[in-house]
């Protein structure tokens, strides 16, 4: 059993349209599109041609660059439409359901031997959940991870509540963790918020970790910071429960069966709610605002994905967020007295007066990009035992050595999403990151 | 049709054209743009680079006002004192007069419409040329400017070296977020050097002393820092020095007002309050070891670093502009030690530099502004240290693992 993790260094961001706690189960919808943008680094080489009829579970593509790893239809139908891009980059694959719900029986998992079961997820579509760190990429199912890491819980704004989503997939997720405990020799971890209703606390084969504190106290490289820091060559895999389950779910039943719980969260919502939904699933249908002028989002405010009002349900993604755009001028918005908006100043901002109220933000920048001027303002957000600003300059500046000795093996994009929120200059913290390790990859691997 | 929507169509034609930074400039300082989020996070906080620089704006305001009555009274004060009557200083009675409003006006508005106009000309320039947005680090040194400069400075003084400041001091570094050190003292230091003989002696301090010199109407210009320098006595009582009714640059004689400012920026969470307790943590120390050198009485009162070593430690913090310097100019985040730790070091040493060059060097006794600029330039070198720990460790935990 591991201590209790306390998180200081965090901020909760209440937003308003947290999600009702009510499971609808609309009819799905008929559309389905796969994005490969979702899979950061795989280039996408497509088995399926335009007009092909598919299983849930057929192979739609695989990654160039490590062949084994296969991605899936989440549907059985027709592939409508392969759109392709700049340099005939595939974009996206449109999916027209059967409604026949037809899945291909998947090979079963032949021992419990770790490369029996690495096959099985491989050639499955399940890789693509179990991501690696460092790199914060789809985990290379050559080489077996030192620590397994999998998040219990979610604390950005407005997310899904895994505990309320997930309370049917117990088996699921058991059966899940079973198999993949087996594929380290070092540790699985649970991370569990503390002080939640127990519905996770008969889950057996994980050290379960009690976090508490504000965001990102859920992102995982909060913890491995503090339990199993990353050194150089370590290997670390991360997954979400929701994930899981879908893994857990394809275990035991052989079928790719990609259907989620998702909250529908955001002020523009008329009506917030959980639904049943599917991966790559349309969500047109779902949008029921009070405000055409929204930003639809697959994910939530902080890390999530642009969808628009035709969008589909991305990979990852357990919620959609819908928030007002701020598509709008504001006179004298950056010297007048602010009340409606957040802020972790007191420049004349008020939200320090009000630290349980609930805002309303919408997509505004709130002001222009410039360099980084103030400083020592991220440092009080990010738990992490590394210097964010100067990570974030050795990156811009493309200096290899300095963003390996800053520690960049141990970070993801996600965990600058507090910094780039708070940023007054207004500098895209998570792009800044990725782009670093995409480079460090190239340059070390 | 709305101004709104009119600054929109006028922003539109801009566009993509080499004067769109110039016009930004005004149509961002009227509105807020509607730029949304595009990649990363949806949301933003709602304070932008304009509202930190306009924050510390508003923390210099109240310190402005008190110099332009200031600059009035004290002129007024060294005329009487010339013709032999002495007065108090009284807040309503004699000091915030009419009168002390007009001719402060006269003498410090020009200086402040100077700093702003010539600084944000070569800013706008910039823009244009190298195609950024005009950045708003201008609009905090335009104000420091006119507050750490003489009264008497002519204005063409003034206005080459803001020129010569913000060129070489910014943007030849590439603009605001990349200078090594502090414009402000930049153009201080460059005013400090090009014309000594106008910076420094006991004139430049009080309005029209220096037209008067050698004349039957000659006036005192004497500040504090000079008269203790020269070993002379201070006629000023410690709340005179505490409210700020003394000779000294524009803005920064009146503590109190200092002090408000400071717990101002402290409260906002703009100004590091790191740096500005260590700053005067060290001017402290410093001072403290310069009384204890005076009564081990290893300097006797012939020596002339007696007048300035015999002040008690905590007096250095009223006189001379370490107040004003530890507030507004040490704290400059772009310039000042980026890590929390590194603001401790580099705070406390400009506090113990600043008294070091006070006292040892009689011939200009303010030394803050020459220390703040020396911390700039090792303030890369202290983070550079702090951070080099956090590597180390990172370095050890790695063989600990392989060992």
């Amino acid at each position: 059993m591991f201590a209790d993790i306390v998180v200081k260094k965090g901020l909760n961001l209440s937003l308003v349209g947290q999600s009702a706690r009510k499971i609808l189960n609309p009819k799905l919808s008929k559309n389905f599109s796969i994005y490969p943008a979702d899979f950061h680094g795989v280039f996408p080489k497509l088995v399926v041609k335009e007009n092909d009829i598919v299983k849930a579970g057929d192979v739609l593509f695989y990654d160039k660059n490590s062949e084994k790893v296969k991605f899936c239809s989440p549907v059985s139908g027709r592939v409508e439409e392969i759109v392709r891009g700049d340099r005939r980059v595939v974009l996206e694959i449109k999916i027209v359901s059967d409604e026949k719900e037809t899945y291909k029986k998947l090979s079963s998992v032949k021992s419990k031997k770790p490369h029996d079961i690495i096959d099985f997820l491989a050639s499955s579509g399940l890789m693509p959940f179990i991501k690696q760190r460092p790199y914060d990429v789809i985990a290379n199912p050559d080489i077996l991870p030192n620590h397994i890491y999998i998040s219990g819980f979610d604390s950005s704004p407005l997310a899904a509540d895994f505990e309320y989503c997930l309370k049917d997939q117990l088996e699921n997720i058991q059966t899940a963790i079973d198999h993949l405990s087996l594929l380290t020799n070092g540790k699985t971890f649970l991370t569990l918020k503390k002080g939640n209703s127990n519905v996770f606390k008969d889950i057996e084969g994980v050290s379960k970790i009690n976090v508490s504190g504000p965001h990102p106290s859920g992102n995982l490289s909060t913890v491995i910071n503090k339990i199993t820091p990353i050194n150089k060559g370590d290997i670390i895999w991360t997954l979400n429960l929701p994930d899981l389950a879908i893994i857990g779910n394809a275990i035991s039943t052989n079928k790719f069966v990609a259907d989620r719980i998702i909250a529908l969260t955001g002020s523009s919502f008329n009506e917030t709610c959980y639904v049943k939904s599917r991966i790559g699933c349309s969500i047109e249908k779902l949008l029921d605002l009070n405000e055409t002028n929204s930003r639809i989002i697959s994910g939530n405010v902080l890390t999530g994905t642009q969808v628009g009002m035709k969008g589909y349900l991305r990979f990852y993604s357990n919620e959609i967020t819908a928030i007002p755009e701020g598509n709008d001028y504001d006179l004298f918005g950056w010297a007048k007295p602010m009340f409606n908006k957040f802020s972790v100043s007191r420049a004349l901002t008020f939200s320090w007066l009000f630290p349980s109220k609930k805002y309303d933000l919408n997509t505004n920048t709130n002001g222009e990009h410039r360099a980084f001027v103030v400083t020592g303002s991220f440092e009080e957000v990010f738990p992490l035992d590394i210097f964010p600003m100067q990570i974030l300059k050795a990156c811009m500046y493309k200096d290899l050595d300095e963003m390996e000795a800053l520690g960049m093996y141990e970070v993801s994009p996600d965990d600058f999403a507090l910094t780039e929120f708070i940023c007054v200059s207004k500098q895209p913290h998570q792009s800044i990151i990725r782009q670093g390790l995409d480079l460090m990859k190239k340059e070390i691997g | 049709m709305s101004i709104k929507s009119k600054l929109h169509e006028i922003k539109e034609t801009f566009k993509g054209k080499k004067m769109a930074p110039a016009f930004n400039a005004f149509h961002t300082f009227l509105y807020t743009p509607n730029e949304v989020t595009s990649s990363g996070t949806h949301v933003k906080v709602a304070d932008d680079l304009k509202r930190t620089m306009n924050t510390v704006i508003m923390s210099l305001v109240p310190c402005l006002i008190f110099g332009i009555f200031n600059a009035g009274y004290q002129h007024n004060l060294a005329i009487d004192a010339a013709n032999g009557i002495y007065t108090q200083a009284s807040l309503f009675g004699n000091f915030l007069t009419f009168e002390n409003l007009m001719i402060g006006s006269m003498k410090v508005l020009p200086l402040v419409i100077v700093s702003y106009v010539v600084g944000l000309t070569v800013e706008f320039i910039f823009a244009v040329i190298k195609g950024h947005e005009v950045e708003e680090g201008y609009l905090v040194t335009g104000m420091l400017v006119p507050l750490i400069v003489p009264v008497d400075l002519p204005l063409w003084m003034l206005a080459v070296s803001v020129v010569f400041g913000v060129i070489i001091g910014k943007e030849v570094f590439g603009g605001t977020g990349m200078n090594i050190l502090n414009p402000a003292l930049t153009i201080r230091a460059f005013l400090f050097f090009a014309y000594p003989t106008w910076m420094s002696g006991d004139k430049v301090w009080v309005h029209d002393a220096v037209n008067r010199a050698g004349t039957p109407d000659a006036i005192s210009g004497e500040t504090i820092l000079g008269s203790y320098a020269q070993n002379q006595e201070i006629i000023y009582s410690l709340s005179d020095m505490f409210y700020g009714f003394i000779p000294g640059s524009v803005g920064e004689t009146s503590k109190l007002l200092i002090v408000f400012g400071a717990l101002f920026l402290i409260f906002s969470k703009i100004g590091s309050w790191r740096i500005i307790t260590s700053t005067l943590l060290g001017a402290l120390v410093m001072g403290l070891i310069f009384n204890g050198v005076i009564e081990t009485g290893l300097v006797t009162n012939s020596s002339k670093f007696y007048g300035l070593m015999s002040v008690p430690f905590w007096e250095h913090l009223l006189i001379g502009s370490i107040l004003f310097g530890a507030v507004f100019m040490a704290t400059d985040p772009v310039t000042a030690a980026q890590t929390n730790k590194g603001k401790w070091i580099y705070g406390f040493l400009i506090g113990f530099i600043s008294i070091m060059i006070r006292v040892f060097n009689p011939a200009y006794p303010e030394g803050v502004f020459l220390a703040i600029l020396l911390m700039n330039v090792f303030a890369p070198t202290i983070d550079h240290f702090v951070i080099q720990s956090n590597v180390k460790m990172r370095l050890n935990r790695l063989k600990i693992k392989t060992a």
